[in-house]
């Protein structure tokens, strides 16, 4: 029995045991990104070169579900079998980094100092107590898509899209189609608050009606600093409650909408540009965001996916990671990234490149970089949450948008407060 | 003499043999539930007593959980969906049953129709309902049409969204019932019936009379699955709810159940002890309400 319960032991180790690792001089690193396809396609093929120029190391890549990818982080780092690398949404660093899932960026690899001029500076956004926790190989900004087809159909202009938010609703309302009970056929605008429209409102309109966001060590939520504050937050969300010019839950999600010609208007970024082109069966364009009136403030928000080192990854594994981390952020990835990705470089050299800024879908997410902000978040899913339910209550209950405002802006700063205490 | 003990001897060890070669074979089951049941389930009720990214012995998690609103919203729901689901999936399952054995063909062919949901998997189904139930283009919204009833927002209404729910998990679990009531309605003397229609009964009043008392251990066991089963829900409502930014058991909260409210604790705000505290709960809760039916499975009953 003894002899049983040993070779069962025995065999349970080894199953825990860790079987990865240097064998034969050979370093394995692993490599956890979400589903994404053309990211996925785009990391084999940076693996191949990667591999052919250094032969001791070998990179295994996995990628999950997006619904899915920070619950098997999540699971995979208390079970002690994380990745070695992981891309992560910048938003997301601030609690990996709380929970000792990643490690910073060693001084020795690149110094901070480094890294700030190396980069476009929306990415200092992501300091952490004066240390990178990650390095970006591509930076988003956000811009307009409009149908042209839809645009014709309306008897407007298809070549002209909307260059104020007035213009926006005014065009939006002439191309929805809602039935006699309500339901949408058509949106004018796909309107969403989990999309990219959340951000929309914190970076773009509130910076545009003249609000800062947050204080500037992030500490604060400034978004009823001033009574504009308040009407930015009413004037979005009166895009669907009062203009009915889209509903976030049409047909599941706003950029299937606007794929599908069923929305005439979206706002997303650049790394929607592949999906866009391979599904859509009508013509579209892309133009820089709208501001409030025409020559007023532009804004954008900036965001990244950055490439993180797990923490206790030491040794041969680190080298092997920053080496690998190293190519990843290298000129060549970068500019190879943005045609088979859609994302655009991360460096501050590659972003004025005027080759890049002349391009008729590139370019306005080229130029909407000059004016981004990247939103220092310190938990994004629960301040994407919070901000949902709160444009709930006032489409499904009714509840005064003042009011609701006023407990919006102290959740988040209830979640800033959980966060920096 | 001598002989007698050494073959005593000999039995006693090949009694030993034979039980040492039994516990052998328990040892793998045993060494497999201690990993993968015992051990876990300790290791959270020790994580729950802990700080999120700090040592030491708190009740900090309870107390934040006895303050909690949504925990609350949860709990509600998930006693909702047991109070919903399990009578309604056990009354349509005994329909259907005793509609089934009325009928003398194609009997297997209406068993299968009513049986299909439960084997097909809950995720692609959870996914076609939610198409169904989609406000604008849905398929049930469509229909409520043709009789000028107004779109419902279904899973967009948080007042309309629990009963969706709920709706996907009765039409799923009522096929399981049906099996089972069959079953149960089967193993039930013809001669009771044969002699009940002797003395003049109606068929209601053998119903009520001979089917439904005879029933008694089969509505206890399905009451006992479909309790713990619905305490446990899950599955339905994350592909129902969750996705595209969304976190499961929105929206605002009204269709979270115990569960969902752990799983969205633990891995997407990944606070493992203050999720281990919410199942500590639903493990009390669950072995109450175990306890409790297990007095009533043991009753005897007497026909």
């Amino acid at each position: 029995m003894f002899l049983v319960m040993g070779l069962l032991v025995l065999s349970l180790t080894a199953c825990g045991g860790d079987s990865e690792g240097s064998s034969k001089g050979k370093t394995t690193i692993t490599y956890w990104q979400y589903t994404f396809p053309e990211k996925v396609t785009e990391i084999k093929a940076l693996i191949k070169k990667f591999e052919a120029e250094n032969p001791n190391i070998k990179v295994v890549a996995q990628d999950f579900p997006y619904d899915q990818y920070n619950q098997k982080i999540a699971a995979a780092m208390n079970a002690k079998k994380g990745p070695d690398i992981m891309n992560l949404f910048y938003g997301w660093l601030p609690q990996y980094q709380k929970n000792g899932y990643i490690q910073a960026i060693p001084e020795d690899f690149m110094s901070t100092k480094a890294i700030d001029q190396f980069y476009n500076p929306m990415i200092q956004s992501s300091k952490i107590d004066g240390k990178y926790y990650g390095l970006p190989t591509a930076v988003r900004s956000l811009a307009l898509f409009w149908n042209k087809d839809l645009f014709k159909a309306a008897g407007l202009d298809p070549e002209k899209p909307p260059k104020t938010w007035d213009q926006l609703v005014e065009m939006a309302k002439k191309m929805t189609k809602i039935k006699a009970n309500g339901q949408y056929e058509q949106e004018g605008f796909a309107w969403n608050v989990d999309g990219q429209d959340y951000h929309t409102f914190e970076e773009v309109l509130l910076r545009q009606w003249g609000v800062q966001p947050f204080s500037h060590d992030g500490k604060k939520v400034l978004w009823n600093s001033s009574p504009e504050g308040l009407k930015a937050f009413e004037y979005w969300v009166n895009m669907t409650k009062k203009d009915k010019i889209g509903d976030g839950k049409f047909l599941q999600g706003y950029n299937t909408a606007f794929k599908a010609g069923k929305a005439a208007m979206m706002i997303d970024g650049s790394f929607s540009i592949a999906a866009t082109k391979e599904a859509a069966k009508f013509d579209w364009g892309v133009t820089t965001l709208p501001v409030r009136e025409e020559g007023g403030t532009e804004s954008n928000y900036g965001s990244y996916w950055t490439n993180s080192i797990a923490k206790g990854v030491s040794g041969a594994k680190l080298k092997a990671s920053e080496k690998f981390l190293k190519f990843l952020i290298s000129e060549d990835t970068e500019k190879e990234w943005m045609d088979k990705v859609g994302e655009l470089p991360a460096s501050a050299a590659l972003g004025n490149d005027p080759s890049i800024i002349k391009d008729p879908i590139y370019g306005p997410f080229v130029r909407g970089l000059k004016n981004a902000h990247a939103t220092m978040f310190v938990d994004e899913a629960k301040e994407r949450t919070a901000i949902a339910n709160a444009v709930d209550k006032i489409l499904l209950k009714n509840a005064p948008i003042d009011q609701t405002f006023e407990e919006l802006v102290k959740e988040q700063q209830r979640i800033r407060d959980d966060y920096y205490k | 003499m001598s002989e007698v003990t050494s073959k005593a001897q000999r039995t006693i060890k090949l009694k030993t043999r034979r039980a040492l070669i039994a516990y052998g074979f328990l040892v793998i089951p045993l060494l497999f539930f201690l990993c993968i049941r015992i051990y876990p389930t300790l290791y959270a009720f020790s994580l729950s007593f802990r700080a999120h990214n700090a040592s030491g012995f708190t009740l900090d998690n309870y107390s934040t959980l006895f303050h909690d609103h949504v925990f609350w919203r949860s709990v509600l729901n998930t006693l909702l969906y047991v109070i919903i689901t399990v009578p309604l999936q056990m009354a349509f399952g005994l329909l259907i049953a005793l509609g089934i054995e009325k009928i003398h063909h194609f009997r297997w062919f209406y068993r299968v129709i009513y049986f299909l949901p439960y084997i097909t998997s809950i995720v692609a189904v959870s996914w076609v309902w939610r198409l169904m139930f989609d406000e604008n283009t849905g398929v049930l919204n469509h229909v409520l049409a043709w009789f000028h009833i107004a779109p419902q927002g279904w899973l967009a209404d948080p007042s309309e969204a629990l009963l969706s729910v709920s709706i996907v998990m009765i039409w799923q679990a009522m096929g399981f019932s049906m099996l089972i009531f069959m079953a149960g309605i089967q193993a039930i003397p013809r001669q009771l019936y044969e002699a009940a229609q002797i003395d003049g009964s109606s068929s209601w009043k053998m119903f009520w009379r001979i089917t439904f008392p005879l029933l008694n251990p089969t509505l206890v066991f399905l009451a006992v699955t479909g309790v713990i089963s619905a305490l446990q829900t899950f599955t339905q409502i994350q592909n129902l709810t969750a996705g595209g930014g969304q976190t499961a058991g929105g929206p605002l909260n009204s269709t979270s159940s115990m569960v969902v409210y752990m799983f969205n604790n633990a891995f997407t705000n990944f606070n493992m002890e203050y999720a281990s505290a919410v199942t500590v709960t639903l493990f009390i809760l669950i072995l109450i309400v175990t306890l409790i039916q297990l007095k009533i499975i043991n009753r005897s009953f007497d026909y």
